[in-house]
Formats: structure tokens, sequence, C-alpha cells
């Protein structure tokens, strides 16, 4: 089994991240964007300029053309991706050119199953490890059908699980078993960007679900001012901010959807503002 | 290990839902525990004297089943006049299309009608590419007192728009869905965030044998009622099995629901027809089996229509309820193990059997059942006389009156 064994300087940088951040006594930023949204240039710009407008952790979305638990403003960035010529492999490439210059700041994969199985799961596992993905997010995958994913943690890949409000306690066990990094709490029972998450529920939801596990907790689905992130971030272990930061992105764009000079800098600013939010200055 | 094993290929799903590698339940997890309660409702339904016959009366009452096997004596005659000497099947009908409603889809809608009741659910939601089943589900709920949504591709609402009347008529909200192509698997996309939102009070009646577990099995045992009258009707008639099946596939629930019946009778062939769209060969066709490669949307792992970077492609189809780039898993099994054989027929050739069946049987077949009636008189020649043929003839084509009235060229 060793050549399942992954390389100890790729493991757990997830696990690090968020041990550091425990002992400076705040929860993670991980602000999302979507490959090859409006262009490669562009978003792979806005991937390496987050972790300095203070992304603890950054989630890149594999565009895909039946987003099903997305909302539209996701599926327009997929649109927009796929337009750009974006692909699971084109996404992997823009993780290896980040990781040039940033061997630190955890990268999450979030997307949908079909790219994975296309591009064939065991060679997809290898060249994410190699890339410097740390954890998938597949979302149309879950505990039931979790065997398929079983290459990416031989790859010591960290799969991170959904848990949403409609888990029940009894559920949770089957869900919480087998995944690592952190669990990602869905806000809201419903898809991405189209509500707000209701901070009532989460003072509930997340020390419910903290009896069942010791992994950090991170909130999605919901999340969109810098008010509700540092909301989440302390209720929680994570805020995840996708919706509202693609819609700035698609904001800026001109007529023909194309990346104005002030794209990049418009998003990285929001993050900024977030990230003072979270940080609690 | 020593219980013999039991060779019937009728068994499927197994407990994860899967038909060999295909099926399966691949969904977000908000969904999740909805899907295991659905499960658990139609298991525990349909082991329930009381639903079954309460479902058995609406068809028969309300429907008007048993629908009749019928003799198509002049298309009959007709091909055997191109055949050799001792050539050309006997063909019959099924006729689907006489069902309140006008296709095999309300079948199963008033299954899943009762069991959303059964589960206390007042909100049903439907996605439909054609209209029919749309159609169906506004029917069954606008009987049942039930609110009805449905999500139809805008580009579909524009092709259907009888359709969309009735359903509005029987007070369904139609939702018109821009996103994508806008066409059936955009409905269905959107038909599964609506759900994903609106969990507690919402059931989703999916038309076809697709999607995630348990719909492919659940739909497909409703059905069944279709293949299970054709066998009793045609050992009445002819004292003997069937010798070919023909039926055509989009998700495919109306050849599921006929061929089922007849999965051990190894000597009754299954066809399943794919629309052939302008060409298999060309870009724009809906034949997922024959042009596609396995892969998971819709909560399933199945045959689809994708690209080599694993992004669906849009189906294409004169028909719009053929008009989708997956197909129900079990039909990709079926497939797999040789089971069945899945051909094409184009549009052209569907429009020709369309006329050709509207003339000598005084029957408008809906566009769908005109692919499968295309294979019907490719095959009846080159079978002997003494041999049958049944073609499911699972809609009627009222609605394609203008599709077709376009493709040749006159103006209503």
């Amino acid at each position: 089994m060793s050549q399942n064994q992954a390389d100890p300087q790729q493991k757990g940088r997830i696990a690090a991240r968020f041990a550091q951040l425990k002992q400076e006594g705040r929860g993670a930023l991980m602000p999302f964007l979507e490959a090859y949204d409006p262009d490669p240039a562009t978003s792979l710009a806005i991937l390496r300029g987050m972790p300095g407008a203070g992304a603890d952790l950054i989630e890149v979305g594999v565009p895909f053309s039946d987003p099903m638990a997305d909302g539209p403003t996701v599926q327009l960035a997929g649109q927009r991706a796929l337009k750009a010529g974006g692909t699971l492999a084109g996404a992997l490439a823009m993780v290896r050119d980040f990781r040039k210059d940033d061997g630190d700041t955890p990268v999450i994969l979030m997307g949908y199953f079909n790219p994975i199985m296309s591009y064939g799961v065991e060679r997809f596992a290898v060249d994410a490890a190699a890339s410097g993905v740390d954890g998938l997010i597949v979302v149309d995958v879950p505990p039931e059908e979790a065997d398929v994913l079983e290459p990416a943690v031989a790859q010591g890949l960290d799969i991170i699980r959904l848990v949403a409000p409609t888990t029940d306690d009894a559920r949770l066990p089957k869900v919480l078993n087998g995944g690592s990094g952190f669990i990602y709490y869905v806000a809201i029972a419903g898809i991405t960007g189209t509500r707000s998450a209701d901070a009532g529920a989460l003072v509930e939801a997340i020390p419910r679900l903290r009896k069942f596990t010791d992994l950090p907790i991170a909130i999605g689905f919901g999340v969109r001012t810098p008010q509700q992130a540092a909301e989440a971030a302390k209720v929680a272990d994570g805020a995840v901010v996708a919706s509202a930061l693609i819609e700035t992105l698609a904001k800026s764009l001109d007529e023909n959807g194309r990346a104005r000079p002030n794209t990049v800098r418009l998003v990285l600013d929001q993050v900024r503002e977030l990230s003072h939010a979270v940080r609690g200055n | 290990m020593n219980q013999p094993l039991t060779n019937s290929l009728r068994q499927g799903p197994d407990a994860r839902g899967r038909f060999g590698q295909f099926g399966g339940r691949y969904v977000a997890e908000t969904l999740m525990p909805l899907l295991l309660e659905v499960e658990q409702a139609y298991e525990s339904a349909k082991n329930d004297a009381a639903f079954m016959a309460e479902w058995r009366w609406l068809l028969k009452d309300y429907v008007g089943r048993p629908s009749p096997l019928w003799y198509c004596s002049r298309l009959t005659e007709h091909l055997r006049e191109g055949a050799g000497p001792g050539m050309g099947a006997k063909v019959y009908f099924k006729r689907e299309e006489l069902n309140h409603t006008g296709a095999h889809k309300i079948n199963a809608v008033l299954g899943q009608i009762l069991l959303a009741k059964r589960m206390g659910r007042k909100r049903i939601l439907a996605e439909t590419g054609a209209g029919q089943h749309g159609v169906a589900t506004a029917t069954a709920c606008a009987l049942f007192g039930l609110q009805c949504v449905v999500y139809m591709g805008a580009t579909d609402v524009e092709r259907q728009a009888p359709n969309v009347f009735r359903m509005k008529l029987m007070g369904a909200e139609v939702v018109p869905v821009t996103s994508g192509a806008g066409t059936l698997k955009d409905a269905m996309n959107e038909a599964l965030r609506d759900w994903v939102a609106n969990v507690h009070d919402t059931y989703y009646c999916i038309g076809t044998v697709a999607g995630p577990h348990p719909y492919p099995q659940m739909v497909r045992d409703f059905q069944c009622v279709v293949g299970e009258e054709t066998r009793e009707q045609i050992l009445e008639l002819e004292g003997r099995l069937p010798d070919a099946l023909v039926c055509a596939v989009g998700g495919g629930s109306s050849a599921m629901g006929l061929f089922h019946p007849f999965l051990d009778d190894k000597d009754v062939a299954l066809w399943g027809v794919e629309a052939a769209g302008r060409g298999m060969d060309t870009p724009e066709h809906a034949a997922s089996l024959n042009r596609g490669r396995p892969g998971v949307l819709h909560g399933n792992l199945t045959y689809l229509l994708q690209d080599r970077h694993g992004q669906i492609q849009e189906a294409h189809s004169i028909s719009a309820g053929l008009d989708y780039p997956g197909i129900g898993p079990e039909h990709s099994w079926l497939h797999e193990t040789g089971r069945a054989t899945y051909v094409g027929a184009t549009d052209t050739e569907a429009l020709e059997a369309f006329q050709l069946c509207s003339k000598l049987e005084g029957i408008i077949p809906a566009l769908e059942s005109s692919h499968g009636l295309a294979q019907v008189m490719k095959m009846a020649p080159t079978m002997r006389e003494d041999q049958t043929i049944i073609l499911n003839l699972s809609g009627r084509g009222d609605k394609d009156i203008f599709t077709v009235a376009k493709h040749l060229g006159v103006e209503l």
C-alpha cells in the first residue's frame, strides 16, 4: 500500500490552517471562485490575490453544465467559465500555478461528480494531489455513494462532507464517517445564493453538530455580508462566501461579459472587507 | 452461498438502487434524507393492499384501463407488400394513447400522487418536455386538490403551447425554464432545485424511469401495468408470447413498463428506439445509449450525451419528449447486458411513420411513438408472417400536429 501513502508535505494543510486559526482565536474566511470565470487569467489573478486579501482557505469551483445544487448566480458563473474553456483539467492547472507562490493556503475543489468521472477518478486523484489540491467537495456524492471517491482518499485528499438542515441526528454519524478536513454546514435548505442564513438557527445547529464531530465546521450557502461572515465564523470555525463575491465579479464585467481592468480589485476588496469582519477589526 | 442464485432479470435494483453499475443516488445531502423517506413510504405503500386497490381503481375508472391491444391489419398488409413470400410479421399496438390525458404517463403519476398524499405533501412538482407528464400531473393534482408546479423548458413552452394551456386550465402553474438550452434536462435541474428549497411540504413527481433511487424503480413498477396487460392480451389473442416488443425511449418509462414483465422471456426480443434526430452521426440527436457514455446526471449513473470533459450536451429531437441527453439506468443495464437492443430513428423516419399510421390505421400517434413505429416498419418485413410484433403506442399525436404541419410546410 506504500504507493497510496500521500506525501507528508502535502498532507494536512487544511488541519494545519485550522489549528493555527484556533491558536489565533478566530474562525476562517473561505472565499469561493469559479475557475475560468470570466476567463482563465482573471480567475487566476483573483486566486493569487485572495490570501493577501485575507482568505484563510480557498474554494475553487469546477465548472459543470448542470449544477443542480446551485442558484442562478453560480449557474451563470459556470456558464461564463465553460464559455471561456473551463474544464477540470484547467482548474487543476490553476491550482498548480497558484502553488508556485503559495505553499500554505489550503485549496478545496468544489464541484460535481461527472467531470471527475469523465477525467477518470484514479487519474484525477493523482493529478489533484500533485497539483496541490487539499480537499474535495463533490456536491452530488452523498455518503451512500462515497466509495467512488476512495482513490482521492488514498492520495491523501480530504473529503469534505456536507451536512444539511435536513440531516437529522440519526443520519449524522453516517454523514460524518469518512469525512476529513472540515465539515461544511449547508446553512439553508435550498440552493446557493438564494436566501440568507438565519443566525438563530445556526446558533442551535452548530452545537448539535459538535456533539458528533471534532472536525472544524464551516458554514456556507447563504453567507453574504461581512457581518454574516463574522457571525458564522464565530458560531462555527469558518465562513464560506461564494455568491456575494460572484455577484461583484459579474457586475464588473463589460457588456460582452469580459473582465474590466478593475474586476480583480473589486473582488479582492470585498474579500478584504469580509476578512476584516471575520478578524474582528 | 448454498442458496441457488435466481437468474431473474427482474430483481433489480439492489439495495443501493443499482442495476449493475447503473442507477444509485447521486444527490446533494439536502435531498438525501428526503429520498430515503420517499423510498420508505413507497416500500410500505406497495405492500399496502388498500393503497394498491385505490390506484387500480383509478386506473380502471378514471384512466380507462385496460387499454386495448389492437391488431393493425392494414398496416400489417402494407408492410407485407414489400416483404418476401411468407414474410411480414403481424403488427399490434398497445394503445396507451387511449388513456385519459393521452399517454402512458398518467399510470405512474396517479401512483406517485397517491404516495405524496400518503406522505402528507400538499405541493407537487413535475418537469415536462413534450408536456404529457406535466398534463398528467396537473390532472392528478386537480383530481386531488393539490398545488401543482410544472417546470418546462422555455423552448418547449413555445413548441408545446396546447399542453401549456391544458395544464393552466387544470390549475397548474407552468414555470418556463431559461437556463441552459431551456429543454427537459434544464427543467429537471430546476425542479430539483425547487425541491431542495421546499423539502418540508413538497413532493417531486418524476415523469420517467430516471433520477435518483427509488424513482427508476418506482416509476417502472407503476408502468409495468402496460406490460402485464400486454402479456395477458397477446396470450388471449395469439395463444403465445410475442416475438418482439418495440418502444421509443427518451427517459424510457413507456419502454420499461412494456419490457419489464417480459425480461425473463428470452425469446421475446426487446427493441428500444432512440431519437436519432438529424442522424446519429450528426451532432443533433438524442441517442444516449448509441452515442453516449456512462456518467452521472440528475441523481443517477447512466449513459449520457457528454463532451470529452464530462459536460452534458444538449439533445436534439423533433419530439420534445425524447429530447433528453440521458436515459433510465435500467435501460443502460439492459443495453450493456444485451437483453434489449437499442437502435435509432431519425426525425424524418418518425415523420413518415406518423403520416403512415394516420392514413392506414386512423390513429394519429405521438411523435415519440412514431419513432417506435419507424423501427416496426423496418423490422416487420424481415420477420415471418406467423410472427408478432407489438409497438407501445405510448401517446396520441394531437399535441404534435402543429410541429408536424410546420415540417410538412402546411400552415394551420
